[in-house]
């Protein structure tokens, strides 16, 4: 009896074992076709064999979609059977196995189009929702949000139940309530939705709350309109703070480009066309050293722009004091022939530029470090932006700090106010000119390479900046630095309150009205030095 | 301001430029083509890679055994992005170098100066740009798109698979942009979408600081719809345009931009990991599957000696222009203008997207569109390609157009045939 009986256990658990392993298999078997639709060649047809893959819930599916958003996954031209290919090496996507005798070079990659990849977003979303890792969890919550697809709340309910993390609980319960917004669901809990999207307070609930008022019953009417109206006016606030930090970093742009002029123009008097190029030359010295970091020393990329700054400096600063020693000091005193001398070089720069490098942009990398936003209250701020007003600001003050503190700084401000007398004091002034000219250069090299992360890198990178350089120095009063800051800052400020009202073409055509308002009534810009030397 | 220096500067280049290459001396056994296209000032970003694969196809075709039996000489000149020196180097072209026909133009400002030149001293002037439309010279052969053969389609796509019900029209502040946005405006309205789900919005050339329309659009595209832009922005802007979008974080899923001026070769200034998903609209990528673009690309990587060298739409457009004109030519046994501007009509060659194009009688070419989506790699995932699609020279969208018809074959040979007068010439109702 007890034979038997153990007899029959062993069966029974043999077949169990069966039964397991079959059902391994049949899931195996059961995803294979599915993921060879994804082989189709329409879109909808491949939309729809990700929500088939993703409706299994197969723990292997989370993968399979990975690897075709990195467009690892092959299939012939004509559709068919699906393959993972990396690294030249044909595999199946579902059990990783080699296949043999399918060459790389028949298949190709399986094309993502904006819905797919929505599609995909949306699986991986629903997949992760219940992953062991907070992270996970907490990225489909927001991906669930964004969605906003109404078939994931009874999956949203499931999770929220178990959910214990109080982070990613109150994310899952924006995008539930976010969700409860599109359906039918009670007045009751469309209010409760209603009170946790408006309390996020940003531009995305009031999306949400003015897409919701259309389909509100009439009761909740009043009740998001008062919420929307609320956002609306703090949001308000927050987008004339945004214009203050919008015309900040434009003013920090026009600072840079313009500070070197501020000494070659505003210090030493010469009108110096070919600044723009100086700036250009900055600009392609980021590109050559960010292309020689990245072949010698790729490790390093993320620093190169450390490496340019000073390598810049020193080559623009020199192409200045050969242009001074070559080209300047034989016409000072005379602007006019200074101004078409400057301006024909800047012509060659350009045209040797281009014909080194060739006409179209070169790509400057931005470093991970410059890229991207993060949040202050209610204000989105660029990394790149950020990091160029602190740059700006710091070449500002060090360059303050040079001239008072510096005796370089002192002799250029002795030459400047008075070059006779500077020279009888023992003052070399020729040495000091060419000096002079080669910082106001090398500062210019340095705006090139903050530039270089936010314009195009091109021939004619310089003479977009030119114009506004010659106004932000004549506007902040020739010679003086505190001036030139001033006046960028000012000018930064002013363009950007009134490009949303104006819009950017006319905008722009009222600061030049308005600077030459400006300088009719105060022909030294903002602040007028005094010196005997301005006689 | 800015303007007046970029025409100094560009008209000196062009002085410099001009005396080095019109030193180019005749043979009497060769057919001289012009290749226009601006080789310095601010159009040089664009234009060179034209002229490059203008030299190209000639230097083929004279590996071919040339046209008539005479080889072809490229006479290139410089018109250093300078309009009134278009005029200038055209009639150079034609009077003293007594050029059969001239490749070239980019701008429409470039192509409006040089109309009258071609028209009173009775030449040929193949344009390979995509271009607003609303013109028709019996001297021009349009070939590159029409807004029917670029925008209409794109918006469609937009609307149709993309389910986009809001739009911004953002574009830089000239001619080109702003007819194709009134044309686009007008299509949309006819197609249903509220006035005030589209602004229209304008920039200068050169923009860079795109923090408060990036800004703006973030607004416009929060108000409960699907929200796409679409972008007539030219050139340079471009790049620092589409780093602030990616900066800012709009990525295509939420906000796609749909742009008629962004090819390959704008992307190769760009890290377009950000940007996977936006869209272009053209009649040719780089990427179209097809052995007739495959052989063109190993072409010109022979050719430029350089195998990162990228293809775009006016290259196509060049080399449909080219050839079409190499056929008419041999149809009619001379290069006589009349001539040729008769045998032409008509003329099919292939295209390099696996088809033909066919030379209209109203100048324009047919051309598939295709919608094309950014990759990480700085090419364009085909995502839609259309028939092909007739070049509609006046817009059936403006009031001011939809009456008009343009046919140069006789006994019509007009421009601008009002249906609704019965009459050639003037405006439509």
């Amino acid at each position: 009896m007890q034979l038997i009986s153990r007899t029959v256990r062993t069966m029974v658990f043999l077949l169990g074992v069966c039964l397991v392993s079959a059902a391994g298999a049949l899931a195996q078997d059961g995803l294979k076709p599915l993921v060879d639709g994804l082989g189709a060649t329409a879109f909808p047809q491949k939309v729809e064999a990700v929500k088939q893959l993703a409706a299994t819930g197969d723990p292997k599916v989370p993968e399979i979609l990975d690897k075709l958003s990195a467009g690892a996954l092959f299939a012939p031209k004509t559709g068919g059977a699906v393959y993972l290919v990396e690294g030249g090496v044909v595999s199946d996507p579902v059990t990783g196995a080699p296949v043999e005798g399918v060459a790389a070079g028949s298949l190709q990659k399986i094309r993502l189009n904006n819905m797919l990849r929505g599609a995909i977003g949306d699986a991986m979303s629903q997949l992760t929702l219940l992953s062991p890792d907070r992270n996970a969890r907490l990225s489909a919550a927001q991906a669930l949000l964004a969605s906003g697809d109404t078939e994931n709340l009874a999956l949203l309910d499931g999770a929220l139940a178990k959910e214990a993390d109080a982070e990613v609980k109150a994310a899952m319960e924006s995008a539930r309530a976010v969700l409860i917004l599109k359906t039918d669901a009670s007045a009751q809990d469309k209010k409760a939705a209603i009170e946790n999207v408006a309390a996020r307070g940003d531009r995305g609930a009031l999306n949400i709350l003015t897409a919701a008022l259309a389909t509100a019953p009439p009761e909740l009417v009043p009740v998001i309109q008062g919420r929307i109206d609320g956002i609306a006016s703090s949001l308000a606030v927050w987008d004339v703070v945004q214009n203050v930090w919008y015309g900040l970093s434009l003013g920090s742009v026009l600072l840079l480009a313009a500070i070197g002029l501020a000494i070659t123009f505003g210090v030493m008097g010469v009108i110096n066309m070919a600044h723009g190029e100086m700036v250009m030359l900055g600009a392609y010295t980021t590109y050559v050293v960010q292309q020689t970091v990245a072949s010698l020393a790729p490790g390093l990329s993320t620093f190169s722009l450390a490496f340019a700054v000073p390598i810049a400096f020193l080559f623009t600063g020199l192409v200045g004091v050969a242009i001074e020693r070559g080209i300047i000091r034989f016409l000072y005193g005379r602007p006019l022939e200074t101004l078409l001398a400057t301006w024909g070089l800047s012509l060659i720069l350009q045209q040797t530029i281009r014909s080194i490098f060739g006409p179209t942009n070169r790509q400057v990398d931005n470093p991970s470090w410059m890229s991207g936003t993060f949040d202050l209250g209610g204000l989105a701020i660029t990394w790149n932006r950020m990091w160029i007003i602190a740059f700006s600001l710091a070449v500002f003050l060090a360059l303050l700090t040079l001239l008072k503190r510096s005796r370089l700084g002192l002799q250029m401000r002795a030459v400047t106010q008075n070059r006779r007398m500077a020279s009888s004091m023992g003052i070399r002034t020729p040495m000091v000119d060419a000096m002079t000219f080669g910082l106001g250069s090398g500062i210019a090299g340095i705006a090139g390479v903050a530039l270089s992360q936010i314009d195009n890198v091109s021939p004619n990178l310089g003479q977009n900046y030119i114009i506004d350089s010659f106004m932000v120095v004549v506007f902040g009063g020739v010679g003086n630095l505190w001036g030139t800051f001033v006046g960028a800052m000012t000018l930064g400020i002013a363009n950007k309150f009134l490009e949303p009202y104006a819009g950017a073409v006319l905008g722009k055509i009222l600061i030049l009205v308005l600077i030459i308002l400006f300088i009719q009534r105060r022909p030294r810009g903002l602040f007028a030095l005094k010196g005997r030397s301005i006689e | 301001m800015s303007f007046k220096s970029h025409t100094l500067s560009a008209f000196l280049a062009g002085a410099l430029a001009t005396t080095a290459f019109s030193a180019v001396n005749a043979a009497d056994d060769t057919i001289k083509v012009g290749v226009l296209h601006s080789l310095s000032g601010t159009m040089a970003i664009s234009e060179t890679t034209l002229k490059d694969a203008m030299l190209m196809l000639i230097d083929e075709q004279n590996k071919k055994g040339g046209v008539l039996g005479k080889k072809l000489e490229a006479v290139v000149v410089d018109p250093a992005s300078d309009w009134p020196l278009f005029a200038e180097k055209a009639r150079e072209l034609i009077s003293v170098d007594k050029v059969a026909a001239v490749f070239g133009c980019w701008t429409s400002s470039s192509r409006k100066s040089v109309l009258p030149v071609f028209e009173e001293l009775n030449s040929i002037l193949f344009y390979p740009v995509q271009y607003e439309g609303e013109e028709s010279s019996r001297n021009i052969f349009y070939t590159g798109a029409a807004p029917n053969q670029q925008a209409i389609p794109a918006v469609d796509y937009l609307m149709a698979n993309e389910g986009v019900e809001r739009f911004v029209l953002e574009g830089t502040d000239y001619v080109y942009p702003r007819t194709t946005n009134k044309i686009l405006e007008a299509y949309l309205l006819s197609k249903g979408v509220a006035k005030e789900d589209i602004i229209v919005n304008y920039t200068p050339f050169g923009f860079s600081d795109w923090q408060t329309e990036v800004a703006k659009i973030k607004e416009f595209g929060s108000a409960g719809k699907k929200t796409a832009v679409v972008s007539t922005i030219n050139g340079d802007a471009n790049v620092p345009f589409y780093k602030e979008l990616g900066n800012q974080g709009i990525k295509a899923t939420d906000i796609p931009v749909v742009a008629f001026s962004v090819g390959e070769e704008e992307l190769a200034g760009l890290d377009t990991k950000p940007l996977v998903g936006h869209l272009a609209a053209w009649n040719y990528f780089q990427s179209v599957d097809a052995p007739a673009n495959a052989e063109f690309i190993k072409e010109w990587h022979a050719y430029t000696k350089n195998d990162k060298r990228v293809t775009n739409d006016p290259m196509e457009a060049a080399y449909i222009g080219f050839n079409a004109w190499v056929k008419a030519v041999e149809a009619a046994g001379t290069t006589d203008t009349d001539a040729v501007l008769d045998t032409i009509i008509g003329t099919s060659v292939p295209n390099l997207s696996g088809g033909y194009a066919t030379v209209m009688p109203n100048h324009h070419i047919t051309k598939p569109v295709l919608i094309g989506e950014i990759q990480g790699d700085g090419q364009f995932e085909i995502v839609q390609q259309t028939p092909q699609v007739v070049g509609d020279e006046w817009s059936d969208y403006l009031p001011d157009s939809k009456d008009l018809i343009s046919d140069w074959r006789k006994p019509m040979s007009c421009g601008n045939f009002n249906v609704a007068t019965g009459k050639c010439g003037g405006k439509g109702s």
